[in-house]
């Protein structure tokens, strides 16, 4: 991860994996030269399917154009008219139509794009959706981290693909981990959640089971060095940590 | 040389000439709900799009469905195309491509991992008669430019763009050092793009 630059190529040819892809985007949000690369770049890997071309079934053309009469077309992108309020977040059906977008005003881009980590355990799903671009339901608190201005996140990948990803808002004075893929605790475990102060390492919750999880932090964010994830005996509060360290993801990057 | 008489200057080019649909006009089109020109923009671009998804997934039949999937999603977010951030065909093949991508990860999420690269890449017979190598000017062009990479960046790039592998995978097919795939893809793009006299 020491030269964000340098994913460039493989974002504009799909070549990175879910963590990697948000976090790129967040960087492309904020950087105009990756920017203009990744557009060249993604120009330039199209030329590489005017090496294939392929004769669609007759069928498809039908389905195609019967598919899109019952759906709307999503607005422009109109420039931003600073609203008085924050819109709340749009629903996750709605970034997944934005997820494969390219140009978009980097205000709203930021939102979808932090959305994606969560979101992309779930993409995939939800095509014929009809979407609702305007959602009156509050975020939630995760939400909120998540599409916090100051977001930071910090991602790290296990062998076999699993990654857990913190967000933090120092701001808000919250974390949130998402998690994707992980394999299940050992059996009679869980992975309990500790936000680390100097060297103390303060408990921050328990992670529900399942591979794809999003968790609140309790404890002061803000003024956290890092977070972990440990491996616990299930049912129990532990107040120290045990020796089975799974991660340990530091907040200065 | 005599005969050649130079066109009147301030004339605009005749209207004649076969009319290739301006793609970019009938994206805006789209975004504006008229079907008839999301249809035209359908005929002109749909054996690329599908070409480009058999590639990458290989299975004709879903290499239909991620096509269909892309074309909704081309339709739905046609009025979003910003013509001074690339071409319009870029953009579409762009949004084939992630899609086609997106279900090779998913569909092969659980047993990609403990299959090894020897398992995987078995040469697939391809009975689709429905992918062909093109002979257009442009696909030649194209080949031609990436003899102009390194045989690394070139297999870097395929095993990325048409693969659908990420770098990290890319890496250690080509036993590559840890993070340098990544720098091979860009390189080599880089390249293609300058042979390529790409703007965008």
């Amino acid at each position: 991860m020491s030269d964000i630059h340098a994913l460039s190529g493989a974002y504009a040819v799909d070549a990175l994996d879910d963590a990697e892809r948000a976090q790129f985007e967040d960087h492309l949000a904020e950087c105009d030269t990756c920017r203009a690369e990744v557009e060249s770049l993604q120009e330039t890997a199209a030329l590489l399917a005017e090496t294939t071309i392929a004769t669609p079934s007759a069928d498809l053309r039908d389905r195609v154009l019967s598919g899109i009469a019952s759906v709307r077309p999503l607005p422009p992108v109109v420039p931003p008219v600073e609203p008085p309020v924050e819109r709340p977040a749009a629903p996750a059906a709605a970034t997944e139509d934005d997820a494969t977008v390219v140009p978009l005003a980097p205000r709203r881009r930021r939102r979808v794009v932090t959305f994606l980590a969560a979101a992309a355990a779930v993409v995939a799903i939800g095509t014929g959706a009809v979407v609702s671009q305007l959602d009156d339901e509050p975020p939630s608190a995760i939400d909120r981290v998540i599409q916090a201005d100051d977001a930071q996140r910090f991602t790290q990948t296990f062998p076999g693909g699993a990654t857990a990803t913190v967000v933090r808002s120092e701001d808000l004075n919250e974390a949130v981990v998402i998690t994707h893929d992980m394999p299940a605790a050992p059996s009679g475990h869980t992975y309990a959640l500790w936000l680390q102060h100097d060297d103390v390492m303060v408990p921050a919750g328990v992670m529900p089971e399942g591979p794809d999880n999003e968790v609140l932090l309790s404890g002061d964010a803000a003024t956290a060095d890092g977070a972990g994830i440990t491996v616990e005996v299930a049912g129990q509060e532990p107040t120290v940590p045990s020796d089975d360290v799974v991660a340990v993801i530091s907040f200065d990057a | 040389m005599e005969q050649v008489r130079p066109l009147a200057a301030g004339v605009p080019s005749p209207e004649g000439a076969p009319v290739a649909p301006d793609l970019a006009d009938l994206l805006r089109a789209c975004g504006r709900g008229d079907q008839s020109a999301f249809a035209q923009l359908y005929d002109a671009t749909a054996s690329r799009a599908v070409g480009l998804a058999v590639r990458v997934v290989r299975d004709p039949a879903q290499a239909e469905e991620v096509a269909q999937e892309a074309f909704l999603e081309i339709w739905k977010t046609s009025g979003r195309f910003d013509p001074a951030k690339g071409s319009p065909l870029g953009w579409l093949l762009t949004i084939v491509h992630r899609k086609a991508v997106d279900r090779v990860r998913s569909a092969e999420a659980s047993t990609r991992r403990d299959t090894t690269y020897h398992q995987r890449n078995q040469p697939v017979e391809h009975d689709s008669t429905a992918e062909a190598a093109t002979a257009s000017l442009e696909a030649r062009r194209v080949r031609q430019a990436l003899t102009g990479l390194t045989p690394v960046q070139r297999e870097a790039l395929e095993l990325a763009y048409f693969g659908g592998y990420t770098h990290t995978e890319v890496a250690t097919m080509l036993e590559l050092p840890v993070g340098t795939a990544k720098t091979r893809i860009r390189d080599g793009l880089i390249r293609l793009r300058d042979t390529m006299g790409v703007s965008s």
